[in-house]
């Protein structure tokens, strides 16, 4: 099965660029637990080792099979995923208001991040299924609206508007890389921009707190917008080198909140000031860029928009989670993929640049293959 | 075979929405990088700025406020630990059996304490709340023993102010109050905060910024829910300066203990140099009270109270000054040159002008009078007679050269002037012209004229003293805790009256005889050991001329005021003393005592101190 040709082809620059992205997350998780060390907070810090640990082991077995299986294997998976977010309805467990986790003995699984993954591959079959070179009219697409529907509304009930927002945004990211009929775009559009009144409607006080709270952070700066404005002092009170490692004092002394999830990024860029939070960012946009050339070179249809797909779901979260920590965006919880503390979410996203690398390494397999 | 390869014109689009896609994400991170670009560099300092704001909490460290002694250095006002009781939310266990012990223990109101505790603007649970200041000793002894069962609850110590004695010279001293807002905003306070209590009368008001200190504090690192990390830097308050005043605590304690359940007032002066020795003022007030906070059933008692506890009779009480203004208006008639001080004058007991009949003390008359005689005996219609020769005018421009009708200048809390009459005052007063009776009134320190204890005090210090109008002051030494002198008393003499010696003199030993003679009114004053003079004053407070024998029949609130001014040694005066007892009675047989027993600690005292120590005697 492993054949000599694939470890040539083998994507060694993204792992890489993974590894060196593991070490600094590694590095500032550490530090954003090592105020609450005696708290659980050491034990955050070596579970996401044990995280990291299974997670690369998930990417190197997705790496080591040729990805087109999983065309058949689409639909399976998309259905367990809905299966366990259905069970998260009935005995899921609730934390800090919203309930989006089963409880496996010692460790909870998330199954909205398995979801992410699901999507991009059902998507990716049925965006790829289709012979011809006609462009996608509406009847083509009700399904993959439907399959979309289903997890966003039970990911919304939940309730985690970022995460049901956030397999919107993969779905569209995905739906542009495929030619639609002008008039079908068009009636997409108006339909989606009419969604919004009632998704606002059916938002919870809490969510649009924050939504307005974004929009005047100053109003209120120990209610809702006490997060942000401290985030935001956080970050800018970094200057351009930062204050040190372990010595960020909004981090230290606990002013920014959900430190070691979705504000992590607030603490590298304490610490390690601006040239921190421009190499980082440029990491992943470097990231990102190579999995569009992933799916540029892919060999075939199938490989490409699945490459699409998991470089959006990379994209629109360090997109999201860092608009976000810097006032940009609406506080709605996304988290910084392979920097905030998580298992579903890493593991999941090991999952997902596992099949990157099988995507990358299988690029050259077709053409070589008519060769012979 | 396969399905899903790529057709030549989806092959062209999908590269072409590859480079869309391209310029759209490096398009998104530029403006993510230019985000924190503006965030961390371009207002960088401003967060940086708050993030020290966040971590460093500033607390001030009160200073030790100076203490108030005697002028021996007995301490009167000084600053005794208090222990205030808080606790710190967050380290509660069972709130309900807590506050079931609190009330227990320190009989607080469950109800309050929970309000205090959970409710309202309760953002760091890590700050202590201060549940009660001040408890006392057994509350203490409860809470300590019983603390191991109490998380949560501590007890803290800071420096209260203490007046050692209570109500011992309250109006001299004065009391502490909140400082109020607009006195924040004066920038008179610099070294005060909202909250702060800063002195509000007397000595403590006059001397605030001295007595007040300068405060330290300490930047503390805390965490975001308040708790105190560590200390980064501590600069230590400087204590308030020491105020040593001329007050002598022997002495004041005679002068309240003879004010006890009266009202009136006692100033003791040394007549050389202005040093006030004694003041007392009755009813009084225990500053204490002011300190935690005054209840509001307390102060509307004090306030409302008909003796006017917060009023400083000495330099605010105005009463008419009865026959110790005689004094004055002798001086006016031998300077003025219009008495021969032999030549008798006829008393019959009455004197008739106009219609009016103008009676004098003695019913009976003392038959005939010289000016010694006069004084001596207090002879009313020897006086009528002299004021009528000198006019009001005249009386009044030599009352005004010793200082009276006006303020003193006495800075320790509001003073009355007094009240000297002319006849343009009456005119521009009631627009009702000067009556020749009303002379004769004034003549024997009725009708108009309002004297204030201190000037009487003055009074007869200047007459002793050489005529020099001293400027009293209470305040001996202002000194730094290193012993650095801040302040040093010096006699500020205001003017002399210019009065001839030889005249003086002649008043000089009429009121020596006062005392000293036995048919003087002074008598009760005598000592044998030590030279008293003096001068009785018993002030109408109503007008009764027929039958004044039955004034002791009167409603005590209709008595006369009993005044008795003295002055000791006679030849080489060290203390001036003015007394005044409200509704008292009789001058000589009320007044006269008290002073005679100050004259005789202070001088004896006095002796025993620059002689060998010896034990007090009676």
């Amino acid at each position: 099965m492993i054949d000599r040709r694939l470890i040539q082809n083998f994507d060694w620059i993204l792992l890489l660029a993974l590894l060196v992205l593991m070490a600094i997350s590694l590095m500032n998780l550490y530090s954003a637990t090592y105020a609450i060390r005696a708290f659980g907070g050491s034990q955050v810090f070596v579970k996401q080792i044990y995280w990291f640990l299974i997670g690369f082991i998930l990417l190197l077995l997705m790496a080591s099979f040729d990805y087109n299986i999983l065309e058949r294997y689409a639909f399976p998976i998309y259905l367990i995923s809905i299966g366990l977010l259905i069970l998260v309805v009935f005995m899921g467990k609730t934390s800090s208001g919203s309930r989006r986790w089963i409880s496996l003995g010692p460790i909870s699984l998330q199954p909205s991040e398995l979801v992410k993954i699901s999507i991009v591959l059902v998507l990716g079959k049925l965006l790829s299924d289709k012979g011809g070179d006609r462009p996608y009219r509406l009847r083509d697409l009700w399904l993959p609206f439907v399959l979309l529907g289903i997890p966003f509304i039970l990911i919304l009930k939940q309730p985690d508007l970022g995460t049901a927002l956030l397999l919107i945004f993969i779905s569209i990211s995905m739906l542009m890389f495929v030619r639609i009929h002008w008039r079908s775009k068009v009636i997409l559009m108006i339909s989606g921009l009419s969604m919004i009144p009632f998704i606002w409607f059916g938002l919870k006080d809490y969510q649009k707190m924050r939504i307005l709270s974004f929009l005047q952070p100053d109003v209120a700066p120990l209610g809702s917008g006490y997060h942000i404005n401290q985030s935001k002092i956080t970050i800018g009170s970094g200057l351009m080198w930062g204050k040190g490692f372990l010595k960020g004092t909004q981090t230290r002394l606990h002013f920014l909140p959900e430190q070691h999830t979705d504000f992590i990024f607030s603490v590298l860029a304490e610490e390690w000031g601006f040239a921190s939070s421009l190499f980082l960012l440029l990491l992943y946009l470097f990231i990102i860029l190579w999995g569009l050339n992933i799916a540029k070179n892919s060999k075939d249809r199938f490989g490409a928009i699945l490459a699409i797909g998991i470089v959006s779901i990379f994209f629109w979260h360090v997109l999201i989670n860092v608009g976000m920590v810097t006032g940009l965006l609406p506080v709605v919880g996304i988290p910084l993929l392979l920097f905030s503390y998580g298992g579903s979410s890493l593991v999941a996203t090991m999952v997902a640049i596992g099949l990157l690398m099988n995507i990358s390494m299988r690029r050259f397999m077709f053409q070589e293959m008519t060769i012979l | 075979m396969r399905t899903s390869n790529f057709d030549a014109i989806s092959i062209e689009f999908f590269q072409s929405q590859i480079k869309k896609a391209t310029i759209f994400i490096i398009i998104l991170f530029g403006i993510l990088i230019l985000r924190l670009w503006f965030l961390q560099i371009v207002n960088g300092s401003y967060y940086r700025l708050k993030s020290e704001g966040n971590r460093i909490h500033l607390q001030d460290i009160s200073p030790f406020r100076g203490q108030i002694f005697d002028c021996r250095g007995q301490i009167l006002v000084g600053n005794r630990p208090s222990y205030d009781l808080y606790v710190t939310p967050e380290e509660l266990q069972h709130p309900e059996s807590l506050l079931q012990k609190l009330e227990q223990y320190a009989n607080l109101d469950p109800k309050q304490v929970e309000k205090k505790l959970f409710k309202g603007s309760n953002i760091y649970p890590f700050k202590p709340v201060c549940l009660k200041s001040d408890i006392s000793r057994n509350e203490l002894a409860m809470i300590d023993t019983h603390r191991f069962n109490l998380p949560g609850v501590l007890v803290k110590t800071k420096p209260q102010r203490h007046y050692v004695y209570g109500a011992f010279a309250s109006h001299l001293l004065g009391y502490l109050g909140q400082i109020s807002e607009n006195q924040i905003n004066s920038g008179l306070f610099p070294y005060n905060n909202p909250g702060d209590l800063i002195g509000k009368s007397g000595v403590e008001k006059k001397w605030q910024s001295l007595l007040n200190g300068i405060p330290g504090g300490e930047q503390l690192e805390v965490d975001a829910a308040g708790r105190q990390i560590k200390v980064i830097a501590r600069k230590e308050s400087i204590p308030g300066a020491n105020v040593f005043l001329t007050i002598d605590k022997e002495l004041q304690i005679i002068a309240e203990e003879a004010l006890n359940g009266k009202k009136g007032a006692v100033i003791a002066l040394d007549p050389c140099d202005g040093s006030v020795l004694a003041l007392a003022s009755s009813p009084c007030f225990d500053p204490n009270q002011f300190i935690a906070g005054i209840k509001k059933t307390s102060w509307d008692k004090i306030v409302s109270s008909s003796g006017f506890p917060l009023q400083n009779r000495v330099l605010a009480g105005q009463y008419p000054p009865g026959s110790i203004f005689k004094m004055i208006v002798a001086l006016a008639g031998l300077q003025e040159g219009i008495i021969d001080p032999e030549k008798e004058v006829t008393c019959t007991g009455r004197f008739s002008l106009g219609r009016r009949t103008y009676s004098c003390w003695r019913k009976a008359g003392h038959g005939e009078v010289n000016l010694h005689r006069a004084l001596m005996e207090s002879c009313d219609v020897y006086f009528y007679k002299l004021g009528r020769k000198l006019g009001v005018d005249k009386i009044a421009q030599y009352a005004e050269k010793f200082g009276l009708g006006k303020n003193i200048g006495f800075d320790l809390g509001h003073e009355g002037k007094g009240l000297i009459p002319t006849k343009a005052w009456k005119y521009r007063k009631t627009g009702v012209s000067w009556q020749a009776g009303e002379t004769l009134s004034v003549a024997i320190g009725q009708s108009y004229v309002l004297m204030t204890p201190i000037q009487a005090a003055i009074m007869i210090s200047v007459l002793f003293n050489g005529g020099n109008i001293y400027k009293p002051q209470v305040t001996k030494c202002i000194k730094k805790p290193s012993g650095e002198i801040l302040y040093q008393f010096a006699p500020k003499l205001i003017c002399n009256i210019g009065i001839e010696e030889k005249y003086m003199t002649l008043v000089k030993q009429a009121l020596i005889d006062v005392v000293n003679k036995p048919n003087g009114t002074g008598r009760n004053a005598y000592m044998e050991d030590i030279r008293v003079a003096g001068k009785t004053g018993t002030a109408q407070v109503v007008a009764i001329d027929k039958e004044r024998n039955a004034k002791y029949e009167l409603p005590v609130h209709l008595r006369d005021h009993a005044w008795f001014v003295s002055i000791a040694p006679a030849e080489k005066p060290r203390i001036a003393i003015a007394v005044i007892i409200e509704n008292g009675g009789h001058g000589g047989s009320a007044a006269a005592p008290v002073a005679r027993d100050m004259i005789r600690t202070y001088i004896n005292g006095m002796e025993n101190i620059t002689g060998s120590k010896q034990g007090k005697n009676d």
